[in-house]
């Protein structure tokens, strides 16, 4: 060992040291964000008896899905037992049309502040995003009012109202900045040519879209299911999103503490982000980014 | 010559962009800015389960700030905040320089680094406050181990509640960070560094002197961004620690539910939402108008 380390020049030894080093700090982190994933998906497949009796990192005997179903179909939250699938689809419900809505509007305004530039323009943007960074807790004693007025408390329209507009900030800004970076010769050009606001929208805007849509489309998703506050400010009982439902589930008291359960509670409800983050993984982080950065 | 009037239909089409922006802005208007003066005019009425619009003054915040809840909350931010920015920022940037060193594997190890963004706060609260059980958790483990003084079950202590809830912050913002610093640090002049370099600067000092200077802008973007998540924390205090052990962990978006929600004391939870309000501005509105007339220079 020591007559080979002789033959390495000083500056590599130290080099190769460093190198060690490195990925022995890159490995500790990665330890460190894994780990939660670790205890929750081997607790969510073990026994309770497992549970109490072993140790937390140890690996589950057998691959038992037992809790999975259970939270999915069966278990508690608050009194009734029906598991989180009627929150999970209410989530869903109130997901896709506010994606949509907020996406498309997004667009639109995005376009129209950009390609069109009136007066004032600039202004009306800075208002908008100065919507980004309202502290919501600032807004939901007048929408729970308004709700009210309306009549949709506690019904998945509420919710859909709510996320479209406090969404509609982030996707404005996505929208504008992206648009920006496209030549304005080209909508000039259309318009000699005849063209008018929608035709250019849909024949040159859009088509160039597509990266920018996926962006807000992710970041809006994720945004909405991970939603608490909304949630719980406005909702009540059966009308629940998942992640209030959840949550619920993992306070319910009454009964043994099934730990399993809750972890696979906590699994199933972070499926749906966790695969948009695997299966598009490099737009969520440009939305981020983008959202960050401008520019 | 008079010009001919035009169209009603043309008149339309000019106004065009206008119009398409009207329903957005109409409703950011109304819902954002229309909202905050609504808070903003309950914090000073004497409401408390419902609504009252007589106003009585400034007094539902003197009785906000005498409120020792309130004062625990707004401490707690503090630390929360502090400790939370600056970790984050720390081991964010030392990753993001680590992962520039040509590591094989990169693409994986940020896929790691960075899925806690895509989890919400309350999974990311209901996973550690697991870790953090005190006899089934991790505490044990390392027990049986053999460090029997090993103490992690934060979440049940009145001391370290707060400190539970910035490594839970800190697990789920840091590869945020870290992705942030990783894309300045590709974009610094590549041309720069090859010249000091090729003068004889150790690539520590083309860091320190070169590098890290270069990526003020990003740095501040940080600060902001995590600062404004911090204010807005509420769900991870929901999840991880409910607050307690009694209130020693609330934070203001805590109380501001509480005080609205629980308590039948809208006066003063509006009053506190104000004062969130005050707080985020007093961050966002600076830095918003240096980066909004930044771009105008270019």
């Amino acid at each position: 060992m020591s007559e080979q380390t002789t033959f390495v020049p000083a500056q590599t030894r130290s080099a190769v040291w460093m190198r060690l080093l490195l990925w022995a700090v890159l490995i500790v982190f990665a330890i460190w964000f894994l780990l939660p994933a670790y205890v929750v998906v081997g607790t969510s497949l073990k026994e309770l008896e497992e549970i109490r009796g072993g140790s937390l990192l140890s690996l589950p005997h057998e691959l038992n899905f037992w809790a999975w179903k259970h939270a999915w179909s069966e278990a508690c939250i608050g009194v009734t037992c029906t598991g989180l699938e009627p929150y999970f689809w209410n989530s869903v419900k109130m997901a896709i049309p506010a994606v949509t809505l907020s996406t498309l509007l997004g667009a639109l305004t995005g376009y129209a502040l950009t390609k069109w530039q009136f007066k004032g323009a600039n202004m009306v943007f800075a208002l908008i995003l100065f919507g980004c960074f309202v502290p919501f807790q600032v807004v939901i004693l007048p929408m729970a009012q308004t709700l009210g007025i309306i009549g949709i408390t506690n019904t998945v329209y509420g919710l859909i109202l709510v996320h479209s507009v406090y969404g509609l900030a982030f996707t404005t800004l996505f929208f504008r900045n992206y648009y920006v970076t496209i030549p304005d010769e080209l909508v000039r050009a259309a318009t000699i040519d005849g063209a008018g606001f929608f035709t250019i929208f849909r024949r040159i805007i859009l088509p160039l879209s597509p990266p920018i849509i996926v962006v807000s489309v992710i970041w809006q998703f994720t945004q909405i299911w991970n939603d608490f506050l909304f949630g719980a400010s406005f909702t009540t009982g059966g009308a629940q999103p998942i992640m209030v439902a959840m949550n619920n589930l993992v306070n319910t008291t009454t009964g043994v503490k099934q730990y399993n359960v809750d972890m696979a509670a906590a699994l199933i409800t972070a499926a749906p982000t966790i695969f948009v983050y695997i299966v598009a993984g490099r737009y969520f982080v440009r939305g981020l980014t983008a959202g960050s950065v401008k520019g | 010559m008079t010009r001919p009037p035009l169209k009603l239909t043309d008149r339309i089409a000019r106004k065009l962009p206008q119009i398409v922006v009207a329903p957005s802005f109409t409703a950011i208007l109304f819902f954002v800015y229309g909202f905050i003066i609504w808070t903003g005019y309950i914090s000073l009425t004497k409401s408390k389960m419902l609504p009252n619009y007589n106003l009585i003054g400034f007094r539902p915040y003197e009785r906000l700030f005498q409120m020792d809840r309130w004062s625990v909350a707004l401490e707690n931010l503090f630390v929360f905040g502090f400790l939370f920015i600056f970790t984050a920022i720390v081991i964010g940037c030392l990753l993001a320089i680590l992962l520039d060193q040509k590591i094989r594997a990169e693409g994986f190890i940020r896929t790691i680094y960075l899925y806690p963004m895509a989890i919400s706060f309350i999974i990311t609260g209901t996973a550690w406050k697991w870790i953090m059980n005190p006899s089934l958790g991790l505490e044990t483990v390392v027990r049986g181990w053999g460090w029997e003084s090993f103490s992690f079950g934060w979440t049940n202590s009145e001391t370290m509640a707060v400190y539970a809830l910035v490594m839970a912050a800190v697990w789920q913002s840091a590869g945020f960070v870290m992705a942030l610093f990783l894309s300045a640090l590709r974009s610094v002049d590549q041309d720069i560094i090859k010249a000091a370099s090729l003068d004889g600067a150790s690539p520590w000092r083309i860091y320190l002197r070169i590098i890290l200077p270069s990526m003020r802008p990003v740095f501040m973007s940080a600060v902001v961004i995590l600062a404004h998540l911090a204010i807005k924390s509420f769900d991870l205090v929901v999840a991880l620690t409910g607050g307690g052990p009694g209130y020693a962990s609330t934070l203001p978006a805590n109380f501001m539910y509480e005080m609205t929600f629980r308590r039948n004391e809208i006066g003063v939870g509006a009053a506190s939402a104000m004062v969130m309000l005050a707080t985020v501005a007093a961050i966002m509105v600076p830095y918003l108008y240096s980066e909004l007339r930044g771009k105008k220079h270019v």
